[in-house]
């Protein structure tokens, strides 16, 4: 009995979460690694990109919310998505077109790139704030817990609860069909493969007729779905506040290039990488140990590795001992 | 060309003169209060509260034979001390304010107060920043806030604690001075055992880690001195979601109508406290804001609004507009002896102090300014019930 409620309290504070953080991160990181391939650039506007996502999916889930459309268990939000997938594309395809178009023309460096993306970062910042504000905004409605801590514990007699949120199911499925949808894109289709062969070797591309504005064109809509879906699971679970999403760059940025910048198999694995440890060294293991360890072996201490307060800190650890070993990532990537 | 000349010239002496004259009858006075960062939500009803004061001191056509008193506000990021000094030093080198009433979270107020008050001898009255750091902060008489310091909020909790027979608690506290110098104080009155303290980080993306840690310590309730828009809030969410802990003690940063609302399923049973001012000089700010057209039931109105009274009715005192005006008179017309004043009545304070009298400045929060120049402060006790918070007694 103990070890199982050994077991249960690690899945409710450790696998969850992690699952859940690291699916999200990864999405997140798939459309940096996405822009840093095919653009030749990071992307500082991410986060904020995915704030306007995640505003314009907000607005039409009001709008149904007001028409009576509901999913019934599942958010509204969900339905959404499209609607604030196709907002975005118009928003990231109209600033390439303005912002992005002139630079590319020019063949400006990459740090000119980055300045530039910082500048569309306060822009985008902006925006959103002005049209939903800066306050929290909460818009998940249906059902919020699949199991809830307190029924597991009443329905299994065990000490120990276990909590699964619908969007924390919903993240992580959804995290699943994107990433197979991207890849079967990536692989097996004529403009996925123009794309890596644009990404692999830009003039070899071009040489062989490719047309670079498609390209640009396909990836910034790539980028968009990723990225709104990446914020509306993101304010779905938490909640949506633009702060917030501008903090996200952070974690992103380091899952991205744990995993080799330009790499997507990379970006999927460096979230996990970063969501686990951030999770894992900063959990107090004494109850998961008093439970599975015999009596007189029970820690007296929290049995916590780090501080939770280095939870940043674990980041830029693991992605200071990659680079001093891999520089270009866990996974094959451009070095940075 | 002669008389051209002359023209000229007296033309720009004219437009020299009302130049000067339009100055001398406007006094600026700087507002800085956190309008982006953890609590974005609740300043922009506090710097409305403040300029309601501002403008019932216009209004009332006593001040300074007619002298306008004009507000100006600045950011103070609640979170970055650099950009809260530049934004200071901008409105006191080219905005020319004589008084500043901010700034909001306790580490912006220290730095502001160090590195710009204190060199240029302006005077700032915080509405919010409870710090008991800030009680030693070297401020030579420039520094005053009209809501108490920590120091004391802590026992107050540790005693309502002691009241309903919790002796072991977790405790969570915002990553900075005020949810440090809170944690402290609190755990220096508390008698039972705290498993333990930790800090959370405000914008984080994700608080399972830290409810993690604190689930396993374990405890009958946590308590949790953060940011209601913010980690304090994220830290309920988590815990909840996770069935970590039932109860939770909340600090005055976690007070906020929709952290009640939207997470009433997790709060329902959970108390807290907040300085709180109750009777006259409440109901009578509460009638005066009716039509002004914000929440005036948010936190830090109150303080806000005496904050800036404060330092009008301080510059009234001292016959003119000057720096040192406010912070020669602001203890005197803030204590009594006095004409006790109430919101709404500043236009009969002015008239008073016009004729040489004295005021005892009551205000929305009960100001009553101790040491120096702080507010004693009442707290109240409040149980979340249905998403919604009841009074259970002022202490």
């Amino acid at each position: 009995m103990d070890f199982v409620n050994a077991i249960v309290a690690l899945t409710n504070f450790v696998l969850i979460p992690a699952m859940t953080y690291g699916s999200q991160l990864a999405l997140g990181a798939l459309g940096v690694t996405m822009i840093y391939g095919i653009l030749r650039f990071s992307n500082f506007a991410h986060g904020d990109t995915m704030a306007f996502g995640t505003m314009v999916t907000i607005l039409f889930t009001w709008l149904f919310q007001s028409w009576g459309i509901s999913l019934g268990p599942l958010p509204t939000a969900l339905l959404a998505i499209p609607f604030g997938i196709a907002g975005t594309a118009l928003m990231v395809l109209a600033t390439d077109r303005v912002v992005y178009r002139f630079y590319r023309a020019q063949k400006a460096k990459p740090i000119i790139f980055v300045m530039v993306s910082i500048g569309v970062m306060f822009v985008y910042n902006g925006v959103t704030r002005i049209i939903l504000g800066t306050d929290d905004i909460r818009f998940d409605d249906g059902e919020r817990f699949i199991i809830s801590a307190g029924d597991f514990k009443r329905a299994t007699g065990l000490a120990e609860g276990l909590g699964l949120k619908t969007t924390q199911a919903i993240t992580v499925i959804t995290a699943i069909i994107v990433v197979v949808a991207l890849f079967w894109f990536l692989n097996r289709t004529r403009t996925g493969k123009s794309m890596r062969a644009y990404s692999d070797n830009e003039d070899l591309a071009l040489l062989s007729g490719i047309n670079p504005e498609r390209v640009v064109m396909v990836t910034w809509l790539i980028v968009a779905g990723l990225i709104t879906i990446a914020g509306v699971l993101y304010g779905l679970d938490k909640s949506y506040k633009p702060f917030t999403y501008f903090q996200l760059l952070l974690p992103i940025f380091a899952a991205a290039i744990v995993g080799g910048l330009g790499n997507p198999l990379g970006a999927i694995a460096g979230g996990f990488v970063i969501a686990f440890s951030e999770v894992g060294l900063t959990y107090a293991w004494k109850k998961v140990l008093g439970y599975a360890m015999p009596e007189a072996l029970e820690p007296s201490g929290l049995v916590q590795l780090l501080a939770t307060e280095y939870k940043f800190a674990v980041s830029f650890m693991i992605l200071v001992v990659v680079l001093l070993f891999r520089p270009t990532g866990l996974f094959k990537g451009k070095s940075v | 060309m002669k008389k051209l000349m002359l023209a000229v010239s007296a033309a720009a002496l004219a437009a020299g003169a009302a130049h000067a004259e339009s100055h001398a009858s406007e006094a600026k006075i700087g507002i800085m209060l956190g309008f982006t960062g953890p609590i974005e939500s609740i300043t922009p009803m506090m710097a409305d509260s403040a300029e309601l004061a501002l403008t019932e001191v216009n209004d009332s056509g006593q001040f300074l034979s007619g002298v306008t008193l004009v507000p100006v506000r600045a950011d103070s990021t609640c979170v970055d001390p650099a950009a809260a000094t530049a934004a200071a030093e901008r409105m006191i080198t080219s905005d020319g304010i004589v008084a500043l009433m901010g700034a909001d979270c306790s580490g912006v107020t220290g730095a502001v107060l160090s590195n710009v008050a204190v060199p240029n001898g302006i005077p700032m009255i915080s509405p919010s920043a409870t710090s008991p750091a800030l009680s030693d902060a070297e401020d030579n008489g420039m520094f005053f806030r009209t809501a108490p310091s920590d120091a004391r909020q802590g026992a107050v909790l540790a005693e309502i604690l002691a009241e309903k027979g919790i002796t072991e608690v977790a405790v969570t506290y915002t990553n900075n001075d005020y949810g440090k110098g809170f944690a402290d104080a609190f755990a220096e009155n508390f008698d039972g055992t705290i498993t333990l303290s930790s800090p959370h980080d405000d914008g984080k993306a994700d608080y399972s880690a830290e409810i993690g840690a604190l689930a396993s310590a374990g405890g009958e309730a946590l308590v949790v001195l953060g940011y209601t828009d913010q980690g304090g809030k994220g830290m309920i969410q988590a815990s909840y979601d996770t069935g970590a802990f039932d109860t939770y003690v909340m600090g005055d940063g976690m007070y906020g109508d929709t952290l009640f609302s939207e997470l009433s399923d997790a709060l329902e049973g959970s108390y807290g406290t907040i300085p709180w001012a109750e009777g006259e000089g409440a109901d009578a700010f509460a009638k005066i804001t009716e039509g002004a057209g914000f929440d005036a039931s948010s936190s830090y109105t109150r303080e806000s609004y005496d904050a800036a009274a404060l330092i009008a009715l301080a510059m009234m005192k001292g016959g003119e507009v000057s720096s040192e005006a406010v912070a020669a008179n602001i203890m005197d017309v803030a204590n009594a002896p006095g004409e006790p004043i109430l919101p709404g009545e500043l236009g009969k304070a002015l008239e008073i102090l016009a004729e040489g009298g004295d005021i005892d400045y009551v205000g929305a929060s009960g100001v009553e300014f101790i040491g120096g120049g702080e507010a004693a402060g009442s707290y109240r006790h409040y149980n979340v019930v249905d998403g919604a918070t009841e009074t259970v007694e002022f202490k």
